[in-house]
């Protein structure tokens, strides 16, 4: 277990056989029904045995929103906290806190609009989180408005004229902001998306799961081209590592290398096979992961990567604040109170 | 060549020059000096808000007041005995304070057409007259200094810049101070630079040699050590003591110390502080925003550490929704507040009271958080341990609200003895706190001490104390979802009992009333103590009877105050605000209390207290 989970080395083991069933706590889930946060939801409760830690030293932390409800319905120790700011809680408990293995739980609003300060952060610090961000691409619990993530010209209550904002690319934004993971997958694949989370849990520091997810009353099927049988071959790109990137009905098209230095989908047999370049999230220059990530269509979501983009080995900021603490302590000894309190220039009064 | 020694009982300086003139420097150096003396002492930076304001201007004086004296004082004083004027500008901006007859040394060297032009002089105060109701020592400082350096191996403008330890030799061979504790500084701040090091230690000397030597200084002076309690002392300033008690209730409590903190002035220094001291283990975290720095605390907290965020005014202000959370959570926090000018930017470097009801109420819902304000420098230690005692011990969050005078200013502190400092118990939670009908334990976050009313702390990694809790309102006890109107009601009026029950914690108000019939009571809290014990000891050797109190705890207030309020014919506040405390004071208690207020920035001055002490009394 130590080995396939470097990142959780810290946080104690089970000592009993836990299962699915073991970490639904006893609350009612309350999403709609048909809301792909209940796949999530199972999807992460089926996942979590796997890790093989003590149920009490998991966490999940989130902000505000239809997503962040998600901590209620774990059986685990978990906060719902305040809009925008589960990074920055999360941060304060994973560098105090080692032997915790956190998971922070947000939207696309949460993590992007009223807390997109705090994500960046916690992507260039790299703190040893776990953030899933549940993306649908609309404001849900408010009821129906539009997203940093909808689509420019969205017709929502908010914007009956249709949105004018143009939306962000939240993998595109995560690998600006310096993240050493990110990923992206999908409320309906649960078996991609059980692998991502694998390897986001086997990351140390922090990692960006973007899950697109249905909300079906406000933005229903807006993926339906990544789900679709007719359609989900054809727009879906599945990233792996080290293979070449190649996608469509019958793995027709690939990504190759433009002679300016750019990246684009063309029909492999127009370029042959060896003109396809392979994934490689471990590479230190996000260059690749970037052109990745630009490569999709936000409106009709043709060619659109699903799996790690990135990554890569950096060591996670609470670790290092952990190692700075025990440097100075072996170097100088542990602090005394009372000579602490004296200072160096006393005097007496006798 | 002796000179007459004169002994005097307080003194008070003011040195004064442009930001870069290093006066803040001079000023800790002489303070450094006198403190080894065992003077008791009282300090009062005032400095711009720029790193660098336009040299020679008025917006660009730094200044540093130090009081000190043979005997037991409170406040750095109203006028100086002496300013120490570097500049024209630093003589325009000082000099209305200063009382007739007060020695007046001043550097001729900057006194050109240019600099007087600058602030608006149309001729030289130095030669028409104008400062002939004061002492007038005209020294050519800087020109002193470089000629003093000439044979250093430094440049002209080096050795212009060590003219500040050329003043302070000067004025500690006038105040007949040590130079023991200046050489050893200067050996250790300029270690790796040993040419200024050398220009640096030659031009206090030689200052001090000119006092000397001089004909414009005819006495020399000294001031006897003060009679204070025996022991060990240092000389501290309110942000270090206040980093020092948060080490020490995080030890006390032997729990983590965790800061959560954006830059601010005027509290930056506790982050630096603490930042300083990982070989307590603890841990400082530069947050990317105020809010971050708040929630990355509440996150500690939530996992079991002495959780503090430091700020001032604005942050506040960015804070107040996750420390509503922190209410709604009930878990133990520390919000330091080093109160500054306001509205908005205000004065970032001045000083003022006027946060005291944002702490109270600037929170949305039904939001009581425990206040406590120090009323000095070294009394940020023992404030700091408090704030820590009631957070842990109530689960709660606690506001401490110093402000930026006591902040920066400084006096001499009996070290505490580390042994006898109060223990706090984090009594986290262990096990299952309730059974079930059918006979199973369980655990429930919300159900209370019958006494202090606080919830269990339940901290990650507690086996068999899986719980979630949030910003919702939660069911009284078991602490899942509630939106049922009474659980609310009850919710509510439980978190309020619960701060409200501190008061049987804290110690009843005490009056310092030494005869006993005083019909004035003057009552202040936070920063206003020492002006405010100056004013009432003046008026006291008028043979008028004053009495004085001091709040330390804002909310709740001490279980005695009403009482207090209601013995006596009249009650003024004094508060560097409109009048906020005096708001909370009749709203509570339905007594007319009268507000005396003043919002320059600087503290009270102790001779315009008395004035309104006087006044008061004249209408009863």
């Amino acid at each position: 277990m130590t080995d396939t989970y470097p990142s959780l080395s810290l946080v104690p083991k089970t000592d009993i056989a836990i299962t699915a069933k073991d970490f639904k706590s006893d609350q009612e889930v309350r999403w709609c029904p048909g809301c792909g946060d209940y796949s999530i939801l199972s999807n992460v409760q089926a996942f979590l045995p796997e890790l093989g830690l003590a149920r009490e030293n998991i966490v999940f932390i989130s902000g505000i929103g239809c997503s962040s409800r998600f901590p209620y319905y774990m059986n685990t120790f978990g906060m719902h906290s305040i809009h925008g700011r589960a990074p920055a809680i999360a941060t304060g408990l994973a560098v105090s806190r080692p032997d915790l293995s956190i998971w922070v739980i947000t939207g696309d609003g949460d993590s992007l609009s009223i807390g997109g300060n705090h994500l960046i952060h916690a992507l260039r610090r790299n703190v040893n989180l776990k953030i899933l961000m549940f993306n649908n691409r609309i404001y849900g619990l408010t009821k129906g408005q539009y997203s940093p993530t909808s689509e420019q010209g969205k017709v929502t209550k908010s914007t009956p004229e249709g949105s004018l904002d143009y939306s962000f690319n939240p993998v595109s934004l995560a690998l600006g902001a310096e993240a050493t993971f990110v990923a992206r997958t999908l409320d309906s694949d649960r078996k991609h998306m059980t692998e991502v989370l694998r390897q986001a849990a086997a990351h140390e520091g922090t990692a960006l799961v973007e899950i697109y997810q249905n909300c079906n009353i406000f933005n229903d099927g807006a993926f339906d081209p990544l789900k679709d049988n007719e359609t989900r071959d054809d727009v879906t790109m599945r990233l792996v590592h080290g293979e070449p990137i190649r996608f469509g009905a019958d793995n027709s098209k690939g990504v190759t290398r433009t002679e300016d230095g750019h990246i684009k989908v063309v029909n492999v047999e127009d370029v042959g096979e060896a003109a396809i370049i392979s994934h490689d999230a471990h590479a230190k220059d996000p260059g690749l992961a970037f052109a990745l990530s630009r490569l999709s269509n936000p409106r009709t979501l043709e060619n659109t990567p699903i799996g790690v983009f990135r990554d890569i080995n950096r060591p996670s900021y609470d670790r290092l604040v952990r190692e700075q603490i025990s440097d100075v302590i072996e170097r100088k000894g542990p602090g005394d109170l009372q000579s602490l309190l004296n200072g160096s220039d006393t005097w007496n009064v006798s | 060549m002796s000179k007459q020694v004169v002994s005097l009982n307080r003194v008070v300086i003011r040195f004064a020059g442009d930001s870069g003139d290093g006066m803040q420097m001079t000023g800790d150096r002489f303070t450094s000096e006198t403190a080894g003396l065992g003077n008791d002492l009282s300090t009062l930076p005032d400095f711009p808000a720029e790193i660098r304001a336009p040299a020679g201007t008025i917006g660009g004086v730094s200044a540093f007041q130090l009081a000190f004296a043979d005997h037991d004082i409170t406040t750095p004083g109203d006028a100086p005995n002496v300013l120490v004027a570097m500049n024209p500008a630093a003589l325009k901006a000082n000099i209305r304070d200063l009382p007739r007859g007060a020695d007046l040394i001043v550097n001729t060297d900057e006194f050109t057409k240019r600099n007087l032009e600058k602030v608006g002089y149309t001729s030289n105060p130095i030669e028409d007259g104008s400062l002939e109701p004061f002492n007038v020592h005209a020294v050519a400082l800087t020109s002193q200094t470089v000629e003093a350096l000439k044979s250093f191996a430094v440049s002209k403008k080096e050795a212009e810049r060590a003219k500040n330890m050329y003043a302070l030799g000067l004025l500690s061979w006038l105040y007949s101070r040590g130079a023991e504790g200046t050489r050893s500084f200067l050996n250790k701040k300029f270690a790796h630079k040993p040419e200024i090091l050398a220009a640096n230690l030659a031009a206090f000397e030689a200052g001090w040699s000119f006092g000397e030597t001089t004909e414009s200084f005819s006495v020399q002076y000294e001031v006897a050590p003060a009679a204070l309690p025996t022991g060990l002392y240092r000389n501290i300033t309110g942000n270090p003591a206040l980093a020092l008690g948060l080490i020490a209730a995080a030890q006390q409590a032997g729990l983590p110390l965790f800061l959560g903190s954006y830059p601010i002035t005027p509290a930056s220094d506790i982050l630096h502080e603490l930042a300083k001291n990982h070989r307590f283990g603890v841990m400082t975290f530069q947050a990317e925003d105020e809010i971050a720095g708040v929630g990355a605390a509440i996150g500690a907290a939530y996992g079991g550490a002495l959780a503090v965020t430091t700020t001032s005014g604005p942050g506040v202000a960015l804070k107040s929704e996750a420390i509503g959370l922190a209410v709604s959570l009930e878990l133990p926090l520390i919000i330091v507040d080093v109160q500054r000018g306001g509205p908005s930017t205000g004065l970032p470097t001045k000083t003022e009271q006027s946060d005291l009801l944002q702490a109270m109420f600037g929170r949305n819902g039904e939001s009581p958080v425990p206040v406590i304000a120090p009323q000095s420098p070294s009394d940020c230690f023992h404030a700091a341990i408090e704030a820590a005692r009631i957070a842990v011990e109530y689960r709660t969050p606690v506001f401490l609200l110093s402000d930026g005078y006591i902040a920066n200013g400084s006096e001499p502190w009996l070290v505490p003895d580390a042994d006898t400092l109060p223990k706090i118990d984090p009594n986290f939670a262990t096990g299952p706190n309730h059974t079930k009908a059918d006979g199973t334990e369980e655990f429930w976050p919300y159900l209370r001490d019958p006494e202090t009313l606080a919830r269990p702390w339940a901290i990650p990694g507690t086996k068999g104390l899986e719980h979630r809790i949030g910003g919702l309102e939660k069911a009284d006890g078991a602490g899942g979802i509630s939106y049922d109107p009474d659980n609310h009601d009850t919710m509510v009026r439980l978190r309020q009992a619960k701060i409200d029950g501190i008061a049987d914690t804290i110690p009843d108000l005490v009056v310092d009333d030494p005869t006993g019939d005083a019909d004035i009571l003057v009552l202040g809290w936070g920063s206003t103590y020492g002006p405010i014990g100056a004013a009432c000891e003046i008026t006291r050797r008028t043979g008028v009877n004053v009495a004085q109190a001091h709040l330390r705890y804002l909310n709740p207030f001490p279980r005695n105050l009403g009482d207090v309020l209601r013995s006596y014919r009249k009650v003024l506040v004094p508060e560097m605000n409109l009048g906020q405390l005096t708001m909370l004071l009749r709203a509570k208690y339905l007594v007319d209390v009268t507000s005396i207020n003043q919002v320059r920035g600087m503290p009270f001055k102790s001779t315009e207290l008395v004035a309104a002490i006087t006044a008061a009394i004249e209408t009863l």
